[in-house]
């Protein structure tokens, strides 16, 4: 049960700040992973007041306010533009629309947990996080990071041509993934995030050009690419079933990515 | 702390605890439609609407509701009880117990989507758990329930 001394409604960025410096307060966003562990903070420290649930969309990025909820992210006409639906698959599975109407961005993001589809998806983009005291950090160096007391103001999402797909599998409908994985290209590279190893999404980014040409290629590379990320075991699933089904998984995306070039391709246009 | 909202269109002010869950406080005003049914977010039986969006009042504390409107079962009756007798016609209510966080959902799914189709109520509806039935009772009493309400609209002409 989530025990809290006092609730404080920030103004300011800085009294935030300054507020989570202190190791017994927390920042509540969603506060729905923070509700169902057993902990008793000193402060509860609401972001709520500072207009931080924005999605904008300018020419070359959408940002992405830290407690916009996950809701409002797979609804957004740009984003899932932008990504051919890939945010929506991504999000789609996670408990329920209720939940996804309470659970933010930012708690999903700073929370680097290790089932997280949201992680895995925008780590295949050319994200940055956009922190109180840390200024812009590329999501791929955040996800390293240890969990410290900067506040996460943002995500940044630069927009490029790109192409993406997001497949994970579940045990049962609205289970944490026990196999998640976004495969991307952009910038002449092949951007292959996997999560719910079961610990924090890795990348690997490959030149575009080691894409196989036959579905053949595409199984073994598949398999091949699989095989470079570390999987564990928990009570979901063994490191064995994840690295199989993550395989499978990359060879269906990467078809996917095959297609969407050749459809585009044949309409001529790029996005 | 003191905290000041709407509660299906009564405004309240009270002193809570900061860390009291929206479902706890709700049920203290006499809203005892909505229920607790897991500890882990997943069930939905807890769910209201803050400013109209369906949430998990389990997991929303009752400060975060400062100056929102919430609405439980007990604040839109009528629409619950037409859906509730399709519902109960096909079967679909079983031992009832999950049905207003239910019935909260269906409402919101129906003014939030526009002709969803069989996935996207499955879709919508995945996060409110039924362990008496199959779903399938439910998934006709929805399909039938939308359909007669489309049937209805043109003639009377007015939306809610
Ligand atoms: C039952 C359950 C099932 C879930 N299933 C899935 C799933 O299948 N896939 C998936 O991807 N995710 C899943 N999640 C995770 C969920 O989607 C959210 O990522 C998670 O709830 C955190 O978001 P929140 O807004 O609730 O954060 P909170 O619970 O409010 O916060 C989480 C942590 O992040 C910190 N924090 C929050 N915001 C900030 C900020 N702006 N700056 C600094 N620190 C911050 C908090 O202090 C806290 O430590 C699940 C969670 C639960 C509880």
């Amino acid at each position: 049960m989530l025990r809290i001394n006092e609730y404080r409604r920030v103004e300011s960025l800085e009294e935030a700040y300054g507020l989570n410096q202190k190791k017994n307060n927390k920042i509540i966003a969603g506060g729905v992973w923070l509700k169902i562990g057993d902990r008793r903070l000193g402060t509860g420290i609401d972001l709520s007041g500072l207009s931080l649930d924005y999605i904008t969309e300018t020419d070359d990025v959408f940002m992405i306010g830290a407690m916009a909820v996950l809701r409002d992210i797979e609804t957004h006409p740009g984003l899932l533009a932008y990504t051919d639906g890939a945010v929506k698959e991504s999000i789609r599975h996670i408990v329920g629309v209720q939940f996804r109407n309470c659970a933010t961005i930012g708690g999903s993001i700073y929370g680097r947990f290790g089932f997280s589809d949201v992680l895995t998806l925008f780590l295949a983009m050319d994200a940055e996080v956009e922190l109180y005291e840390g200024g812009m950090v590329p999501l791929k160096e955040f996800v390293h990071m240890p969990y410290d007391n900067d506040i996460l103001v943002a995500l940044h999402v630069k927009k490029k041509p790109i192409h993406i797909v997001y497949k994970s599998q579940r045990n049962t409908a609205t289970d944490f993934p026990v196999a998640a994985c976004a495969v991307s290209e952009y910038d002449g590279k092949l951007h292959v995030s996997v999560g719910a190893r079961p610990a924090r999404a890795e990348l690997l980014e490959i030149a575009s050009d080691a894409m196989p040409g036959t579905e053949d290629g595409i199984r073994a590379f598949a398999e091949e690419l699989a095989g470079q990320f570390v999987f564990g075991s928990n009570r979901r699933a063994g490191a064995e079933y994840r690295r199989h089904v993550t395989g499978v998984l990359l060879a269906r995306a990467l078809r996917e990515l095959a297609g969407q070039k050749q459809h585009e391709r044949r309409n001529g246009e790029m996005k | 702390m003191k905290i000041h909202l709407w509660l299906n269109e009564r405004e309240i002010t009270r002193e809570i605890d900061a860390d009291l869950p929206l479902l706890e406080f709700v049920r203290s005003e006499g809203c005892y439609s909505v229920k607790r049914g897991c500890e882990t977010s997943n069930c939905g039986l807890c769910t209201v609407w803050m400013d109209g969006r369906p949430v998990l009042s389990c997991s929303v504390l009752t400060a975060r509701a400062e100056g929102t409107h919430i609405t439980t079962l007990e604040g839109v009756r009528e629409r619950a009880e037409a859906f509730g007798a399709f519902l109960a016609k096909q079967g679909g209510e079983q031992c009832g117990f999950c049905n207003p966080g239910f019935i909260m959902n269906v409402l919101a799914m129906e003014d939030e989507l526009t002709n969803p189709s069989d996935e996207d109520i499955r879709e919508y509806l995945a996060g409110n758990l039924c362990r008496c039935s199959g779903y399938e009772s439910q998934m006709r009493a929805i399909k039938e329930y939308l359909r007669s309400r489309k049937d209805e609209l043109p003639l009377n002409g007015e939306t809610e």
